[in-house]
This record gives structure tokens, sequence and C-alpha cells, in this order.
């Protein structure tokens, strides 16, 4: 049945679409066209990414000065939340959760996957569109309402989930009625992945253009792949999970819970028992390890986009890098208890899982080299988006390098639970894969809107966000390395082995407010290039790869006429060619790779 | 680098071993990343499009990152195989045998830690969730001959120094951990679970535990209170106690 849709869609491509006339709601809201879909999953992905960032910005008020009334804001958090404007441990904890939540299942990875994804890799393989037009609109709805429930749950009794963005069980099971809105949320949210996933893996090998080997895909489209993969195997133990932890909740059941448990009053639990708490430990983490490289993997291959196009040259080791990349797709399977030492793990489980973590670290270091040895011998341009991703390379790499000491079971005896993981994963993910999301924004902007954005609004957001995010995250080390731990309301403040380092919270959280502040000059910019930016033809950054050849915004069916590819995707600077770009879909010109196909 | 890393006092007899992997692992992090920023440095000075207009198309031809690659491997399975395995294995599997040792159990609950001494008798009673009370926070079983000398302290641990110490590590409600930070101990107690965690106090003084998984609203004041005395002072402690339950 999927083959008849896909060959329809395909000849419905051919056809052109100029002939239809779409309505308004068709058009915009319930779009079938990827590329309208992927702007769809962008904006909201960003709102909800600095709505998420909001929730730390409040949070981090309270680490720096606990127990003092939150200015301004504090009035409008409920009597229920901050009374008197000073947030109950409750609030923090609801905040606590639902920031990483809302970062990682609603802000990143939609933006990612969702966005670029959708956006960029039809265009880059040069299809009309994705396999499944139709499924992908599914997808970003489940998203949607998935997010609307993640975000109605702040109003439900007892507020949003409040046993962290992990939900560990028992916790979570005897927690309040938000936790339930967001086991229902994150169905809608595993959905609406999983639906996306099956659409890239189609679309990636079914639709490229002739021509277009596994060997000439550019990097993203490869990053996205794999990610696709990731998604499809390791979100549906989650969802199974969310489901028993509903039926925990709900029914009575007792997955997750063993016998014998008390309340804090000391009242038993009315639990027939025989469940296991690690189990849900266990489902929880198959997916969310590999979650950790569908976060970083597309911001990976966005780099390496913008890097070849401004070196001006080949990426080097394209062959290794593809290769690490799916090793680093399977080995992201194989290494998730790593984030249960502290369980009772006993010495064989823990070397297995401790092996798989330090071989994962291989692939992770043969990407980052490439990437930095493809500079070497460039024609280096500074372009915003170059700018941002460049950063991400010393970024990722000190989040990369950070996860060794908790990678192994004998040192988390003192890292465990710490600012140190915070630190760690922040760099990976923040200065990491946001650094890279923003020169996405910047660097595929024209393709979208054919205008760029302010080039001086872009620098300015650049070193202030570069700047600031190193302020928010390098403290976190220095306090993790105290043994401070994390998710404590006050900070640590009581502990006398926080004393001395307690004073970086301070720090840390005038970053976060100055990060916020310099992101006010991105969502000016975003807004006001649509209209106002400064027109550019259809290959503004001299690059080589299909997308580069669809007019700027490309119209419902992307290509005026089919695209073909006849060489590699980084054909820059060939000897004897007469520009220093070949695109790949070029005719005449140098062909220094014999086709092959 | 341990000064520069600001790790807190070695206070048991392995800290210093699981600090000597952690500074290992920084100066293995520290030269990969001093040795990427020289290049990255580099190239973006040396290959700007204003001093190398034309990009080079083959770009590096040496095989030198393939070999520190190798060397990297190499460093990490030293440190894998060498250190961090065997020495998990010691925390885990190398329990000492319990005469000799100091053996307590430690009880987590929201969002307080209560520790249980044996007794002269050196067994430990019985405990119900039946029996839980505002003055019975744990169950003891009182009536149970084993239960009837125990020793139970809300928030304090007292041990003696230089002695192996076991705990049997038990949570009657959600997942806590226990984790006492100038001792490089940490133990997520799981219910459903009694895990033994042991390790040797080295140094006399006033330590703290603190709950290192988040366990609900109170997570962040679960702390407890560990006081590391002398022998003489330890037996004098459990003497003293003890006399206050036949008080009773």
């Amino acid at each position: 049945m999927e083959n008849v849709t896909t060959a329809e869609q395909i000849a419905h491509a051919e056809h052109g679409h100029e002939e239809h006339t779409l309505s308004f709601l068709q058009s915009y809201v319930f779009s079938q066209d990827h590329k309208v879909i992927g702007i769809q999953y962008a904006i909201t992905a960003m709102l909800f990414l600095l709505f998420g960032f909001s929730l730390m910005m409040v949070m981090r008020w309270n680490l720096a000065f606990p127990g003092a009334p939150i200015p301004v804001i504090g009035n409008f958090l409920g009597q229920a939340n901050a009374p008197g404007g000073i947030m109950l441990p409750e609030f923090y904890n609801q905040l606590g959760a639902m920031h990483g939540t809302i970062m990682v299942f609603l802000g990143v990875v939609p933006l990612a996957v969702g966005g670029f994804g959708n956006f960029v890799l039809p265009l880059q393989i040069g299809a009309p569109d994705m396999a499944f037009p139709k499924l992908n609109m599914f997808s970003y709805w489940a998203f949607f309402l998935g997010g609307v429930v993640m975000l109605a749950s702040f109003f439900a009794p007892g507020g949003a989930a409040n046993s962290g963005w992990t939900s560990y069980a028992p916790l979570s099971v005897i927690a309040t009625q938000g936790q339930t809105w967001w086991l229902v949320g994150m169905v809608f949210l595993i959905t609406s992945s999983l639906l996306g996933a099956i659409n890239f893996i189609v679309t990636t090998i079914q639709l490229r253009a002739p021509g277009l080997g596994f060997m000439r895909l550019p990097f993203f489209v490869w990053a996205q792949l794999v990610t696709a993969f990731l998604l499809l195997l390791a979100f549906p133990p989650l969802e199974a999970a969310a489901v028993l932890q509903l039926m925990d909740r709900l029914a009575g059941t007792s997955f997750f819970m063993p016998a014998g448990l008390v309340t804090t009053a000391g009242v038993p639990l009315e639990y027939s028992g025989g469940g296991s708490p690690l189990l849900w430990q266990h489902l929880f983490w198959f997916l969310a390890h590999p979650e950790v490289y569908v976060l970083i993997l597309p911001a990976m291959g966005i780099v390496a986009e913008i890097i070849a196009n401004n070196t001006r040259r080949p990426l080097w080791g394209y062959g290794a890098m593809v290769g690490s990349l799916v090793f680093l797709g399977f080995m992201s399977f194989v290494v998730w208890a790593h984030h249960m030492f502290m369980t009772g793990m006993g010495t064989t489980m823990s070397a297995f899982f401790q092996t798989t973590t330090m071989i994962i670290s291989i692939p992770s270091v043969v990407i980052l080299s490439a990437l930095f040895i493809s500079l070497y011998g460039g024609s280096i341009r500074y372009p915003v988006s170059m700018l941002f991703a460049l950063a991400f390379l010393p970024m990722f790499g000190i989040g990369g390098l950070t996860g060794l000491p908790l990678g192994l079971s004998a040192p988390d005896l003192h890292f465990h639970d710490t600012y140190y993981v915070i630190g760690h994963f922040h760099y990976v993910v923040a200065p990491g894969t946001i650094l890279a999301l923003f020169a996405g924004i910047y660097h595929w902007y024209p393709k979208a809107t054919g205008r760029v954005m302010n080039e001086l609004l872009g620098r300015i957001h650049f070193w202030g966000s570069f700047i600031a995010m190193n302020v928010v995250f390098m403290p976190m080390f220095i306090i993790g390395l105290a043994g401070v731990n994390r998710r404590l309301y006050d900070g640590g403040m009581q502990y006398a082995h926080a004393q001395d380092v307690i004073g970086w919270n301070v720090v840390s959280s005038y970053g976060a407010w100055t990060l916020g502040f310099f992101q006010i000059f991105f969502i000016f910019n975003f807004f006001w290039s649509i209209r106002h930016g400064k027109q550019v033809d259809d290959n503004p950054w001299k690059a080589t790869t299909l997308e580069w050849q669809a007019p700027s915004p490309p119209p419902h069916g992307n290509f005026t006429t089919p695209p073909e590819a006849r060489r590699g995707p980084y054909e820059y600077s060939v000897p004897g060619a007469s520009t220093d770009f070949t695109m790949q879909g070029q005719a005449s010109g140098p062909d220094p790779e014999p086709a092959k196909v | 680098m341990l000064e520069l890393l600001g790790l807190p006092p070695q206070a048991s007899a392995h800290a210093a071993q699981i600090d000597d992997m952690i500074v290992m692992l920084h100066w293995l992090m520290l030269v990969l990343f001093v040795g990427w920023i020289i290049f990255f440095v580099y190239t973006l000075i040396r290959f700007r499009a204003s001093v190398h207009p034309k990009a080079d198309y083959q770009g590096v031809t040496s095989h030198t990152s393939s070999y520190l690659d190798v060397v990297v491997v190499v460093v990490e399975a030293v440190i894998l195989l060498a250190f961090a395995i065997p020495a998990w294995a010691v925390r885990v599997n190398a329990l000492p045998p319990e005469e000799g040792a100091t053996v307590v159990h430690v009880i987590a609950k929201q969002f307080e830690w209560h520790v249980v001494y044996p007794g002269p008798d050196g067994r430990f009673g019985r405990r119900d969730a039946s029996l839980i009370t505002s003055t019975n926070a744990i169950g003891l079983d009182r009536s149970d001959p084993n239960g009837a000398d125990d020793i139970h302290s809300l928030a304090y641990l007292n041990l003696p120094v230089d002695t192996p110490v076991i705990v049997y590590l038990t949570t009657m409600d959600v997942i806590h951990s226990f984790g006492i930070t100038s001792m490089r101990v940490k133990q997520d107690a799981i219910p459903g679970m009694e895990i033994p965690v042991w390790w040797e106090p080295t140094m006399v003084g006033d330590y703290e535990i603190n709950c290192s998984q988040l366990c609900g609203l109170g997570h962040y004041r679960m702390r407890g209170f560990v006081t590391i005395m002398t022998q003489a002072d330890y037996q004098a402690f459990l003497a003293e106690e003890g006399a206050k339950l036949s008080a009773d």
C-alpha cells in the first residue's frame, strides 16, 4: 500500500502542482508540503526552546539567591507555586522536569529533525517531497498535540510533572496528576517521531535523484538517515514503558512497583508488588541514550555542510565520517546502562557497559577530528553561520571529553548526580547542538525566504551567545568537581562541601540571563529579515549540494527541472575548474570522480 | 592537577584511587583539547580567505590523525582495563568479612536517613511496615529478641576510623542515593532491593550524607551526618546508646 502511495506521489509531483489551487488551511496549516511542515516544526520548536529556557531562567534565580523573592516574574507564578514571589521546592521540581522534557522532546529534536530534516533533506536529495506527505502532516500535528498536553499539564492539580525528565519510578508513579499528563504527552511525541522517522528513511532510500548514490549523499542526509533509524528503533520501548507507567498510575498495576513500600506518613502503598523500578530505568535509557545521538548527529550534519561550504574545500575523510556515523548509530544501542552504574550493578555488567562506552567515544573523536582537519588548507570565509558552526567544534569537544570520566563506573562514585553531569551534557546539547542549529538557521534561511539574515545582528547574537553559554556551563564543572549534587532546590547551600563553590551559581545565573538577552537580537533578526533582509539569488553561499539548485524559496514540488547528481557533494576548489565550486547537479565541468550509479 | 580540580578531601581508603583515575582522565582531556585548539586557531588564522584565497582540494594527506586516534584508543583501553574495571570489582565484589567490620543498616525514606546498629548481639531485628508509628518511623520490631538491643538513629551515622564499614542500604519509598562525597561513596537505594556498600574511613572528623537522586520536594534537604571517631569513642557511643535503651 505504501509503495503505491509513494509512486503516486512521485507521479503527482512530476505532473507539477501549479494547476492545483490550495486553500489557506491546506497551504499553511494542514500542509503536506515538506517545506511548510519543516517551517512549522522549526517555529514551534523554537518557541518551545524559548519557553523551556525561560523556565530555567526562573530556576536559576533560586539557585543563585535561594529563598529570595523572584523580582517581577515572581508575582505571576501563582500563590501555589511561589507565595510572595518565593519559589517552593515543589514548583522548582516541576520546572526542572519540564525544562528537560521541553528542551529535549519539544525543542531540540523537533528543530533538528522535524525542522531541518523536513526542510532540507528532500531538497538535498533532489526529491519533490517526502515519500509520505500525509504521514508527515500527521507527524507535525501529533507533535503539536503532545506539546499542548505538556503545556496544559502546568494547570493540572498539583502542577506539571515533577519527577525529573527521567521520570524514575516509584517517585513518578506516586507523583501528582501532572505526571499522567506527561505520559500522555510523551505518547503523542513518540508517535510523532515514529511517523517522521519512517518517512525520512523511506524518502532517503527511495526518492534520491538519479545519480545520487549513497556515497554521494551530503553528510547532513547521512546524519538524518542514521538519526531516523535511532528514533525508529529506540522510541518504541519508551512508548511501551510510558504506557506501563500510565497503567501503574491509573489501573493499579505494578510494573515498576515492588511490594512493601510506604508513603511518607508510613501508610503502606496499595500495590500488589512484584515490579521493578530498574525496569523503568532500563526502558527509559534504552531510548534516552540513542536520543543523545538524535540530539547530536543532525547538528554534526549541519556543521559538516557549513564547514565544507565556507572552507571552500571538500570534507576531509568523508568516507571515514560516514562509517563512524553508522557505527555510532549501532553502538548507541548498547551503552544505555552507563546511566545506571550506581544502581547496584555488578562487575560483569558494568565492565560491558564501560567498554562499549569507551568504544563509542572513538567514532565521535574521528568525526570531530575530521571536521577539524577539514579546515586545513581551506580558504575560510566567516559568515555568521560559519562562526556558529566553528564554535560547535570545541564546545562539542568539551562535552564529549567530559563524558569520559562519566562513562567509567569508578569515577562515577564521585560524579554521579553532580553538576559535573549537568555541565557535560549541556556542553553537548547547548553550546554544541544549539549553536549548530543556529548555524543551520543562518545558513538555510535564504533558501526558505530568498533573503539573508542581517550579518551585524547575527554577529552580536553569536558572540553574546557563545560567551554567555560558557559563563553558564563552565562553572558547573567547578561545582560538580567539588561534589555538589544536581536537582537541589537551594543549589546545595545546606551542605558543607558546597560552601566554597556555591558562589559560582550566581555567575552561572547571570550567564543564563545574559544569554537570554542576546536571543533578542536573533528573534528580531529572524522576523525582520523575512521582509527586510537583503534579497539574494538561489545560491548565495556558492554551495554545491542540490538544494541550492532549487529556486528560493522552492515552489511546491521543489525543482523547476528534475535534478540529477553527477558528482560527490563537496566538489569545492576542484583543480582546473573555472569556479571554486562545482555543483552536484552541474552538467558541464570537471568530473574528477568517474560516474558510478 | 588534583589541587586544580578542587576535589574534596580523601577521607576513605579508596578515595585516592578514584581521584587518580579522575586526574588521569583530565590529563587526557586536557592534552586532547589543547591539541585541538592549537590546531584549530592556527588553521583559522593561517587559512582565512584573505591570505589564502585558493583552497587546497586535497588538504591534509598525512595519516597523523589516524595514529593519534590509535593513541587515544590505547590510553582509554589502559585506563579502562588497568584501573576502572578492577577498581569497580573491588567496590562491588570484595566485601570484607563481617566480623572485623562495622555493619550497619541504612534506611532511606522521604526525606530522612535512618541508621540501625545491631547492638551487642550483632544481629539485626525484624522491621515491619505495619509497626510504623510516629515514634517508630522505620517499623522496628522491639519484641523480636534480635531487635531489642538494636540502636536506631535518625540522620546520624557514627563509625570507627580505620575499620571497614558495610552498609546494607534499603529504601522504604522511592529511589534515593546514599552519597558521602569526601569518602567517594555513592550508591542508589532501590525499592525492593538491599544493596551492600563498603568502604574504609581513614580520617576522624565530621562529614555529610547527601541524597544523590531526586526523591521529591524535600530532596534538597535530605541530609545526614557522618562522624568518624576513634575506636574508643565509637565503643563509648555504642555503650551510651545501649544504656539509654535499657533505661527505657
